[in-house]
């Protein structure tokens, strides 16, 4: 005997099933009764039940992909907070390998990272790296937080949702599995990127939301709604491991063109040239704003 | 059976004051909820989980609830002295035993979850009320846990067994029992006893109150449920 149906919400301590559904995340067995522990929305699958919650704190799992900003730098390793109960540590040597270098030239507190959780350890620490493509650290662009729960709806079935959303608004998007979202892009498109995927987190429970939020960027973008209408296509709640996304591969060619083109357009003496390439790197190590963007949602929780 | 006597403020000796409960109204705590009883005016925010900062309150295999009951001076008529007393530290710690029953903490060990409790105005029944506030936000952080408490007083005025005192009966009246619950199981978390009752009396006291409870427990389910479902 089953009580609720499919995304429904329900409450903690609320009876969701008898004996013969299964307890899975974010419900509990007692007296032969499944219950939710939970304030969020039911997954139901076979016999198992599962609640989705509207919040939660992220926990670290080995493997995720996080963005994490540099808390504290000690004498061999980084403190990053990355938006959990748990701190993160970034030691030295996956930076440097056997190398000695002075670590705060390399990040310094403030800084944001692209990282992966190498291992998580019995107290729930978590070892980060940066061994995969696209890791490092991030120049310029605007954070979004939203619950870690509707990071695989943000993402959507292989990446169509944010896909989608790249390519309308012509922003890099790089989505961490701590509910953190790094965007870079014109300064009107990243606003409207963070207006969507707040809109996403809200509605991430309704059935179409693709379509939807394709409308809305067709609509704001090019004052008209999309040429064809593609089918439903009924998306399901499953947490899915975000793809790497090649930000920086990207970035770094776009700048390589950018010389490149510089250096063909003129061919001044090389001194000039050399002026005006060390003008152009300080200005772009100095362009790293989040405080500037004062209402954009970058809270982290344990200061 | 119950009496038809008619108390001061017009109430049946087991009705309820008016209760008005609602959901996450802070922004930036993780969970929060406000709420009225009567006179009662409180609010409650509730931060975590989040990594203990203070060393030796850490637990390595569970979390850890800490919670501050605290009115403001502006609450009661004559100017409460500012900070923690006596009684705020009481309250504090029966309030953070009364819920900790029901939230699942092995899932976040070594982390911490605060709740604050501010009465903004008081007019009795004020512990209860912010342990009925506390559960909500709790639920409205995310925070696991297998049932939502629900606190409700019951007591004795005029040789009567009567319902949800008010501040009035709480001083003249000749006791007042304050009790927490899980209404999904009706296990009690809480149970205090000022003044005098017979043992029939106390029973009786309890049966009243936990019906209560339940009576309060619909309204924070709907509480939550209103905020969260019409989000569309």
């Amino acid at each position: 005997m089953i009580y609720v149906e499919n995304k429904d919400l329900v409450i903690p301590g609320q009876v969701l099933a008898d004996d013969e559904y299964y307890s899975g995340r974010g419900t509990f067995k007692e007296n032969g009764k499944v219950c939710s522990s939970l304030l969020g929305r039911v997954s139901l699958r076979n016999k198992k039940i599962r609640v989705i919650p509207l919040k939660s704190k992220y926990v670290p799992k080995k493997g995720d992909v996080v963005i994490g900003k540099i808390n504290d730098v000690r004498f061999s390793m980084w403190d990053v907070d990355i938006n959990s109960p748990y701190s993160g540590i970034l030691p030295a040597f996956e930076v440097f390998g056997r190398e000695k270098k002075e670590l705060n030239k390399v990040y310094d507190v403030g800084d944001v990272l692209f990282l992966r959780v190498v291992d998580v350890d019995e107290i729930k620490k978590a070892k980060l790296g940066l061994k995969g493509r696209g890791m490092g650290k991030f120049k310029g662009g605007i954070i979004v937080d939203i619950a870690p729960t509707k990071v695989p709806r943000l993402i959507g079935k292989k990446g169509s949702m944010i896909n989608m959303i790249k390519d309308k608004t012509n922003c890099k998007i790089v989505v961490g599995q701590n509910g953190l979202v790094w965007v870079k892009g014109d300064e009107d498109m990243e606003q409207l990127t963070r207006e969507i995927i707040h809109l996403i987190e809200a509605e991430a429970h309704t059935s179409g939301l693709t379509n939807k939020i394709k409308n809305k960027l067709y609509l704001t973008i090019d004052g008209e709604l999309p040429p064809e209408e593609v089918e439903e296509t009924e998306e399901e709640f499953v947490l899915e491991k975000p793809t790497l996304q090649n930000f920086k591969e990207e970035l770094e060619q776009e700048e390589r063109e950018a010389e490149e083109k510089k250096e063909k357009e003129t061919k001044p003496d090389i001194g000039e040239v050399i002026e005006e390439y060390k003008r152009k790197n300080k200005s772009k190590d100095g362009s790293f704003s989040l405080g500037d963007n004062s209402n954009n949602s970058f809270i982290l929780n344990n200061k | 059976m119950m009496s038809d006597m008619i108390r001061d403020d017009g109430r049946k000796v087991n009705e309820l004051r008016p209760i008005k409960i609602e959901a996450g109204v802070l922004e930036r705590a993780d969970g929060s909820a406000y709420l009225e009883v009567g006179g009662n005016k409180i609010l409650v925010a509730v931060y975590g989980p989040r990594e203990s900062y203070i060393r030796r309150l850490l637990e390595p295999n569970t979390g850890v609830i800490r919670c501050r009951y605290n009115m403001a001076p502006f609450s009661v008529d004559d100017r409460k002295r500012p900070g923690p007393d006596r009684r705020s530290s009481e309250i504090s710690k029966i309030t953070a035993d009364a819920l900790r029953p029901a939230l699942m903490l092995e899932n976040y060990p070594r982390s911490m979850i605060d709740i604050y409790i501010e009465v903004i105005e008081a007019e009795g029944g004020t512990r209860c009320a912010g342990i009925t506030a506390a559960s909500v936000a709790l639920v409205d952080a995310g925070v696991p846990m297998k049932d939502i408490v629900v606190g409700c007083a019951a007591g004795k005025v005029n040789d009567e067994i009567v319902l949800d005192l008010s501040e009035k009966e709480d001083k003249e009246g000749q006791a007042d029992v304050p009790i927490a619950m899980m209404p999904r199981t009706g296990e009690i978390t809480l149970l205090q006893s000022d003044g005098d009752l017979t043992e029939e009396e106390f029973a009786k006291a309890i049966d009243l109150a936990m019906e209560g409870c339940l009576e309060v427990s619909k309204l924070q389910k709907e509480a939550l449920m209103k905020k969260y479902s019409i989000e569309q």
